[in-house]
């Protein structure tokens, strides 16, 4: 019970980007489809859970004074992991992310729970907390992209809804622009 | 004259927060003043500048010799940290004046994607070691002046009357996507 509670945060009530509006660089540049969002969700939720289940497991082992190092470089590890592994295997949706793959280490979400949650917590609740916060951001980065697809180039997932979108939703002013109006609405709902 | 093309086009076209989106998080974040802006602007510039240098000296001559290049995120990212908790020592023993004034605002830059995503671009684009100071200070200096006017703006703002729901970080990103917009018309003068 308590576990699903770890792991259902994460994806509404504490959405990381809708609602506490962390990692913004990333939910902006990699949104230009739902594709393309869903896919640096799930590159994220990789080193979130990685990361939160080794700092839980060290977090006793290291001094406080140097612990944000630490966390950083095991972080930085696993971004190293992802990066290798996709470049390997997804050529095309790495070319894509690009540069916002290896910028996943200065995401705040995963020093954040790092920080917040896996260095006080167990391991599988850790497990959770980083399994429901990365797919909680793949989620609100899959909603963001397909708005942005849908108005911007008239169709979602490659299937054709509308002869011709407007082009400036595809383009970084309309980034701002949906997940301002997004985070609005959720804003609206949540009263 | 290429040196004038990096900057112009580091500072206008490929604006660092509204083409490229790096460093999005201060952007929201300290925008709320003019002055405050400035601040994060002058420690921002300061340290990517600096940290521009050092990865790229370490990346030519320590990772590429040893053929050890794939270590490239954990030791950027290692010596950027330590690098800004450097200056802020520096910083406070020297001129505890400078101190007071990017001192709050520095151990907030670790987090700064620009800095890493700078560091990454020069050695992603094959600059020497002028080129990238040069185009790393062009890059802070496009943030600044992002983060200036949008602070100018959101000064502004406070004085209306926005929706309920839209204050605060909606309204501000709704805004850097006019401004975008506005910057999106230099595209090609380069």
């Amino acid at each position: 019970m308590n576990q699903w509670k770890n792991f259902t945060k994460g994806l509404i009530r504490e959405n990381p980007i809708l609602v506490l509006i962390l990692g913004t660089c990333p939910t902006l540049a990699t949104t230009s489809s739902a594709i393309n969002g869903i896919s640096m969700g799930l590159a994220t939720t990789f080193v979130l859970v990685g990361s939160n289940v080794v700092i839980s497991l060290i977090a006793n082992m290291i001094p406080s004074k140097v612990r944000i190092p630490a966390y950083i470089v095991v972080i930085a590890s696993f971004v190293t992991i992802i990066d290798l592994v996709m470049q390997a295997y997804v050529p095309a949706i790495y070319e894509t992310l690009g540069l916002f793959i290896p910028l996943i280490v200065v995401n705040c979400i995963v020093l954040g729970r790092a920080e917040a949650f896996a260095s006080k917590n167990t391991v599988v609740s850790s497990f959770f907390d980083g399994l429901g916060m990365g797919l909680g951001f793949a989620l609100a980065l899959g909603i963001l992209g397909a708005i942005r697809e849908i108005l911007g180039a008239g169709q979602i997932f490659g299937f054709e809804l509308m002869n011709q979108g407007a082009l400036v939703f595809v383009l970084a002013p309309g980034a701002f622009i949906a997940l301002g109006y997004l985070i609005a609405l959720v804003n609206k709902i949540k009263k | 004259m290429e040196y004038i093309l990096i900057i112009i086009s580091a500072i206008l076209v490929n604006n660092v927060v509204l083409a490229q989106f790096l460093g999005v998080c201060p952007f929201l974040g300290v925008s709320n003043k003019v002055s405050t802006s400035l601040g994060m602007a002058g420690a921002v510039t300061f340290v990517i500048v600096l940290a521009t240098m050092v990865t790229f000296l370490l990346y030519q001559y320590i990772l590429v010799p040893l053929n050890i290049t794939y270590l490239q995120t954990i030791s950027f990212i290692l010596v950027i940290a330590s690098l800004v908790q450097m200056v802020e020592i520096i910083l406070k023993k020297i001129s505890p004046s400078l101190y007071q004034a990017l001192g709050i605002f520095l151990p907030l830059i670790t987090t700064n994607c620009a800095v890493l995503g700078v560091a990454i671009l020069v050695i992603q684009k094959d600059f020497t070691l002028l080129q990238g100071v040069v185009y790393g200070a062009s890059i802070s200096i496009g943030f600044g002046l992002a983060l200036v006017i949008l602070a100018g703006i959101r000064e502004h703002l406070d004085k209306l009357n926005v929706p309920k729901g839209m204050r605060g970080v909606p309204i501000a990103l709704v805004t850097a996507g006019i401004l975008a917009l506005a910057f999106m018309g230099f595209t090609g003068i380069v």
